[in-house]
């Protein structure tokens, strides 16, 4: 579930897990009617956004919580988290307070501890925002594989466009209390419903399609900044901004009242803001919306 | 580390002064319960005994007053943990009309003075023909031991985060379960230092006690009534020794788990 703060990703989630309750509609978990059951009834875990690891227990008590509320003798349930824990390669950290252990050993206590229950979905709420970029993708890459192993239902809330597409099977963009547009990230990049979508998720230029030359006068047109290339056969435009940015430049172009980016791969000799320089584009890289100018 | 230039002069005097000032009373209160004068206090006192000890020991009033004063204090702070408890789960976790009323009225019977609790209950007992009793004592008490507890507990709750019981309810622990295991280990350190606190305001109150009792002498009323009567007048001094000895030990006992905790806290950080 991807979308701005304040769309509505997280009370949607927090309905999942029983948390607030639907006021219309209804809600079903694998076919099972879920509204009205509290939290504790639902077979779904969460991990929550700021881990929320009871700060009176160890580790291990942390993660055989939801087996303790069960009824699990001791040994058993002890013996199941370090499972848990070896799963989230945490072996041998049971005895220490979530205290002692930094933010990405907390993030896989929690996940260890939404996992130990074997819950059907397992719910994520911003899980790696208080990470540091390296830490968050390499856990990107081990949550994805944990997923794909265990073959469980991750619904993963994120407000960052390359988690969601790097990770989901499926993405659903959320804004305004409404969700704006579901499919694979594929579909959800390649062909935006809307100039929302579009722009929301990889900044996508959002111009009239006539102006582009793609027909379909009336409509709204998207076309990637990375689609638009230097090319002297193609169109004159004025640069009004450069940015560097290691991987490639950004440039912000003039072009007939119309401003456009353009990503250009850094090796590629860039204009310099107040030259004029020719651009053009695949013409099938262009996507025409539905919505009307 | 603080520096360890040495405190000038000037200051030294000052603190001795104000610890003086502060201690000296109550060493007095030391001296004379081994003073052999018996009907004034008089300086210096003419000699030292401790028969008082043991005439202490053999008055029957003393221990009636000391046993009520327990029991009152006992059954007003279990009646402030539960009701101060419940009162500061509502206030900190659910959002309702009035509320901010309500967390302003719950203060208001310990910003009031004890001469207002004690007239309004006291009207309120006779108006309803309650007999007054060690029970009419403890309600009284409790007025003021349920904001103590509620004080302490309030606080602590707001520092608890409320994603902790949705985390517990998430992973299965009923209502019941959640306060057991996750809430409770969370405010019990709050809890205690509240009961303690409410115990002893309840132990030595004699304001509200004076309006609420019937013929019921608790503690400090009985020393009162000794203060104005001069016979055996060291007596009273024994028991204020009691009486001191006696709450510094709960004092000490709750510094010293208080470290503890804060020892934990500090290291988890």
């Amino acid at each position: 579930m991807l979308g701005p703060s304040g769309s509505g990703k997280t009370t949607c989630l927090r309905l999942i897990a029983g948390f607030e309750q639907p006021t219309a509609g209804h809600i079903e978990i694998f076919g099972e009617r879920a509204d009205g059951v509290p939290p504790y009834l639902r077979n779904v875990n969460t991990v929550f956004q700021n881990y929320a690891l009871f700060p009176h227990m160890n580790v291990r008590e942390n993660v055989a919580f939801s087996l303790r509320v069960k009824g699990m003798g001791r040994a058993e349930r002890h013996r199941a988290a370090e499972e848990a824990l070896e799963l989230v390669e945490l072996a041998g950290y049971g005895n220490r307070r979530a205290g002692e252990l930094s933010g990405g050993q907390r993030q896989r206590v929690a996940l260890a501890r939404a996992l130990v229950n074997k819950p059907r979905v397992v719910l994520l709420d911003e899980p790696l925002g208080a990470l540091d970029l390296k830490l968050r993708e390499q856990m990107q890459e081990e949550l994805r594989s944990l997923q794909r192993s265990l073959g469980l239902t991750f619904v993963f809330v994120t407000h960052d466009q390359d988690e969601a597409l790097s990770m989901a099977d499926r993405v659903a963009v959320f804004a305004d209390g409404k969700i704006q547009q579901i499919g694979t990230s594929e579909d959800i990049y390649r062909r935006p419903c809307s100039r929302f979508v579009a722009d929301f998720v990889g900044s996508s230029n959002v111009i009239p399609a006539d102006l582009v030359g793609a027909g379909a006068a009336g409509k709204w047109a998207s076309l990637r900044p990375e689609d638009i290339v230097l090319d002297p056969a193609g169109q004159e435009v004025k640069v009004t901004g450069r940015f560097f940015h290691g991987r490639v430049t950004k440039l912000s172009l003039d072009f007939a009242g119309q401003n456009l980016t353009a990503l250009v791969p850094a090796h590629a000799d860039a204009p310099d803001v107040g030259e004029t320089a020719l651009i053009g584009w695949d013409p099938s890289r262009v996507h025409i919306m539905e919505e009307d100018t | 580390m603080h520096s360890d230039t040495r405190a000038p002069l000037g200051l030294k005097l000052a603190a001795i002064g104000g610890l003086f000032f502060l201690l000296a009373p109550i060493a007095l209160i030391f001296l004379y319960a081994f003073s052999t004068e018996e009907k004034s206090f008089q300086w210096p006192p003419p000699g030292f005994t401790t028969r008082w000890i043991g005439v202490t020991l053999n008055r029957p009033d003393v221990w009636e007053a000391l046993a009520l004063s327990l029991k009152v204090a006992a059954i007003s702070t279990i009646l402030a943990l539960i009701l101060g408890t419940l009162t500061a789960a509502a206030v900190a976790r659910s959002r309702f009309f009035g509320r901010e009323t309500i967390s302003l009225l719950v203060i208001l019977p310990i910003a009031l003075p004890g001469i207002i609790t004690g007239i309004s209950l006291r009207s309120a007992f006779s108006l309803l023909d309650i007999p007054f009793s060690t029970w009419t004592i403890v309600l009284g008490h409790a007025t003021f031991c349920t904001v103590i507890v509620y004080n302490n507990a309030v606080a602590r709750f707001r520092r608890t985060s409320e994603a902790l019981i949705d985390a517990a309810m998430d992973l299965g622990a009923d209502g019941l379960q959640t306060f057991r295991l996750v809430i409770l280990p969370n405010i019990a350190t709050a809890l205690l230092a509240g009961g303690m606190l409410a115990f002893a305001l309840s132990f030595d109150e004699v304001i509200v006690t004076t309006f609420t009792a019937g013929n019921q002498t608790t503690l400090p009323i009985w020393m009162l009534e000794e203060l104005v009567r001069p016979r055996q007048r060291p007596v009273t001094n024994v028991v204020a020794m009691a009486v001191v000895i006696v709450t510094i030990l709960p004092i000490l006992a709750a510094y010293y788990l208080t470290r503890d905790g804060e020892h934990t806290a500090g290291s988890e950080k």
